[in-house]
């Protein structure tokens, strides 16, 4: 009889450093689901009129908070990095015979990044 | 022409003997330019004949001698012993398959899967022989060509974390031939693949941990080919929605 085996279900990541990367990537989306939440408890706040507002803003001080956000910001961003490196494995782009080079690919995800980035900071008044 | 020492720590398992398998230590003097399937022919013809395993070509085209080398999923006959010269290198059957003997694994669900996905071109309508052969352009071959170099050595599914947590995973080599063929421009059934392409067990089981084209011996990129399947199978999705054709 054929042997099977045994996979550990809980373990299994640490076997090798990249199935531990790719999870730990994974878990980044955590991090994403934290400032989703966070964004719509400030639409909530924000139809909720200027004090409702107000107290969603006064929320977010604090060491507790302004530690969360930070680290949110920075995993996001490694989150965000992460995708876009592998974007040109999922969304080759073939022009004639040749495939276009992954980093114009890449290139091309970080530019819009930037750009809609800038676009939210001038909508918001910091220019 | 120097020699090396190898030692080879290969997994044994005999159905009619063992509960469970175990390991046998070859000590072996190799020519430098040996791979380590060399290595274990010398042990399967001056050593030890009860040792069991695949192999044909030794040229990596058949795909047949896949084995974890050191954990590692790789063709033996493309594994350089140099690369363990002086140690012990740990020789086990494919991951994330049952062992039939030895190094042998029970390849039944992969070749199951395959057939599943229709990896063969589907046409609609034949063209008479009068009409002509189906013409396709460089570019046109171009878009598919790389998946067309898988050999079916299945290292890829025993990489693949998903595969090894969820057997019901088509998984990628199948899965790739599937978009192989969907992107040949001759072919014309992509609406026949896309219920086993694009159900939970086909290409969205795959969570993009990309160790499948890492360890790819014909360099495919399986995990691409997934990626552009799910995006594919989406827009087939959408089309069917909105009764434009697909499924």
């Amino acid at each position: 009889m054929a042997y099977v085996r045994p996979v550990s279900k809980t373990t299994w990541y640490l076997a090798k450093r990249s199935y531990t990367v790719h999870m730990l990537q994974e878990l980044t989306s955590l991090f994403v689901a934290i400032f989703a939440l966070i964004l719509l408890w400030g639409i909530g706040a924000l139809a909720g009129g200027p004090e409702a507002y107000q107290r969603f803003l006064d929320g977010l001080t604090g060491p507790a908070m302004v530690t969360l956000l930070w680290v949110t910001t920075l995993v996001m961003c490694y989150h965000a990095i992460a995708w876009f490196s592998v974007t040109p494995k999922a969304m080759p782009i073939q022009h004639g015979e040749e495939f276009v080079p992954g980093s114009v690919i890449a290139g091309a995800h970080y530019a819009v990044w930037i750009v809609l980035s800038l676009i939210i900071l001038f909508l918001a008044g910091v220019f | 022409m120097s020699e090396i020492q190898i030692t080879l720590e290969i997994l044994r398992y005999d159905p009619e003997k063992d509960q469970e398998p175990h390991f046998q230590t070859y000590p072996v003097t190799c020519q430098d330019d040996w791979m380590v399937l060399d290595a274990m022919n010398h042990v399967k013809d001056h050593v030890d004949t009860t040792l069991s395993y695949r192999w044909s070509c030794h040229m990596a085209v058949c795909g047949s001698c896949g084995v974890m080398i050191d954990g590692a999923p790789k063709l033996a006959c493309k594994a350089p012993v140099r690369d363990y010269a002086d140690r012990t290198a740990r020789i086990e059957p494919l991951a994330n398959f049952p062992i039939e003997r030895d190094l042998v694994v029970v390849m039944d669900d992969f070749m199951d899967k395959l057939k599943r996905v229709k990896p063969y071109i589907i046409r609609k309508e034949e063209k008479s022989i009068e009409d002509g052969e189906h013409r396709q352009s460089p570019a046109e071959l171009k878009k598919f060509k790389q998946f067309t170099m898988c050999i079916n050595c299945l290292c890829c599914y025993a990489a693949c974390p998903q595969y090894a947590l969820i057997p019901e995973f088509i998984g990628p080599a199948a899965l790739t031939m599937a978009h192989r063929y969907n992107q040949d421009s001759r072919d014309q059934g992509q609406a026949d693949r896309q219920d086993e392409v694009a159900k939970p067990e086909g290409a969205w089981d795959c969570s993009f941990a990309g160790e499948c084209s890492e360890v790819c011996p014909k360099h495919v990129d399986p995990a691409g080919a997934l990626q552009q399947l799910k995006i594919a199978t989406t827009v087939q999705w959408y089309k069917g929605l909105i009764g434009m054709g697909g499924k």
